[in-house]
């Protein structure tokens, strides 16, 4: 379960249950709501970048023309598999995450 | 000083929307709301409003609309009925929650099937616990007052919530009242121009309306029903400034003849006019009876309703509303929870009347104070629907 820092009193709501910081997203990890993990094969990776551009969540990251492939962040990867789904060669497994 | 002049009452929300200089009008035309509408539309063509009128696909749309209007700092107004009222539903929640003043006026009418566009309250009664301020009109004045008192109430820095005004479809609607038409000096000083409290604005961006997960969501919630509560002394507040202004007096629960009353009709919206003369009728022939009607419909006045019917030994609670499989009506309901754990607690009945537009007539209410003597000597405890074919 994701850590909330500390619960907020009703009378602590800002207007509106507004949020005021851009980009607060980043600090709410989403990832241990995963049961499946992709795993990319580096060897069948052909860094078309689909991945990349059908994650929902954006956790995918470009690693460049050097290394030649896209890192998912599993610190926010929910383990929803449409990368694996989408992937043109099959180099995306989703693998149980054990407990 | 006040013109009084005769105007039909829809014509008279729009004028008070044109009085309170409203920046965004997105409605969808709606029998019986329609003539607030289409005079709005005209006001706005006309240049006497200086407003965006958006003429919007759906009143899904309506709401949509205020809601992001408001959030970039518009002052919003929308007029709907019935379905229209409904399919504005989900979006309903928004304004409250996000403490967007939009103002609303329903023209109210039944909820078809079987198509009716007469009056009665079924359509607002479905948006009753959404945490919009619901005030209900008796007469083309107050009609006027109120939907200009909404846009003070509904941003008033203490408040920010949105407003809806009832007005009975038809037979306040598209009746032709004499009506103070106030001038626009006098709204100047009892409406400031709207400064938003939190508004979309790149330079400070925030995010409204976003995600509330279960460690948050009870606590959000509890917030708006706080500030909605309070908001009732916001509103009497209100109706002071106003007074003093306009000389005219709002409270949230009226009365007539009811301080000595043995038995008080509870009512709402503009049947109360017919009631009174009833009531009058009834005195005459020395009978104990008076009436109070509800203004402030949401926040529920407690204490005030307390007051108005302190001394009433039977209450007959007239619904223009059926709500169907249970034992009964919403203002029924309301009323008989805040009263049950009185100790000396009147008897509480309950009536629905004039549902679909049937109308409803002085005989109408003296056969409803027949039945509250009767109920009570029978002790029985059910609700009737007054004046339905056997």
């Amino acid at each position: 379960m994701a850590k909330i820092d500390a619960l907020i009193s009703w009378k602590d709501m800002p207007l509106g249950c507004h949020v005021g910081q851009p980009g607060s997203t980043v600090d709410f990890k989403t990832g241990d709501w995963r049961s499946q993990r992709p795993v990319l094969d580096r060897e069948k990776c052909i860094y078309c970048g689909l991945c990349w551009i059908y994650c929902p969540e954006g956790c995918y990251q470009d690693m460049g023309p050097e290394e030649k492939y896209f890192q998912v962040n599993l610190d926010y990867c929910k383990g929803c598999g449409i990368c694996a789904y989408e992937c043109p060669k099959d180099a995306i497994t989703m693998v149980v995450e054990e407990v | 000083m006040s013109k009084r002049i005769g105007i039909e009452v829809s014509l008279t929300v729009s004028e008070a929307v044109r009085l309170a200089d409203a920046d965004v009008v997105a409605a969808y035309p709606i029998t019986p709301q329609t003539h607030i509408v289409e005079h709005l539309s005209e006001l706005v063509a006309d240049g006497e409003l200086d407003a965006e009128f958006i003429p919007v696909e759906s009143e899904h749309s309506a709401m949509s609309t205020c809601i992001g209007s408001s959030a970039a700092g518009a002052r919003s107004f929308t007029a709907t009925s019935a379905q229209g009222l409904a399919l504005m539903h989900e979006l309903i929640y928004m304004p409250p929650a996000l403490r967007l003043p939009v103002v609303m006026v329903v023209a109210n009418r039944a909820m078809s099937p079987p198509i009716s566009i007469w009056n009665d309250h079924s359509d607002i009664m479905a948006e009753r616990d959404t945490g919009w301020i619901q005030l209900f009109a008796e007469n083309g004045q107050e009609v006027l007052d109120l939907t200009l008192q909404a846009f003070r109430i509904a941003e008033h820095p203490e408040v920010l919530l949105p407003v809806a005004v009832n007005l009975d479809g038809f037979t306040l609607s598209h009746v032709i009242e004499p009506v103070f038409m106030p001038e626009p000096a006098e709204v100047g000083k009892f409406l400031p121009p709207y400064k938003p409290a939190l508004r979309l604005d790149t330079d400070n961006p925030v995010s409204m309306g976003v995600f509330g997960i279960p460690e948050i969501y009870t606590e959000a919630k509890k917030d708006i029903d706080e500030v909605l509560r309070d908001s009732k002394k916001t509103i009497v507040k209100v109706w002071d400034e106003f007074e003093q202004i306009f000389g005219r007096r709002y409270a949230p629960v009226e009365t007539y003849a009811a301080e000595d009353a043995e038995t008080i009709f509870i009512i709402m919206g503009s049947i109360s006019e017919t009631a009174m003369t009833a009531v009058d009728e009834m005195r005459a022939e020395g009978k104990s009876v008076g009436l109070a009607r509800i203004r402030l419909w949401r926040p529920f006045p407690d204490e005030e309703f307390k007051a108005a019917v302190a001394k009433a030994k039977k209450i007959g609670v007239i619904d223009r509303c059926l709500t169907m499989g249970s034992h009964g009506n919403p203002v029924f309901q309301e009323i008989r929870s805040l009263l049950y754990p009185l100790n000396d607690r009147p008897y509480i009945f309950n009536f629905t009347l004039g549902i679909g537009g049937r109308d409803s007539t002085r005989d109408d209410f003296k056969y409803i104070y027949d039945r509250c003597q009767v109920l009570t000597d029978e002790g029985q405890d059910r609700f009737e629907m007054v004046g339905v074919m056997e």
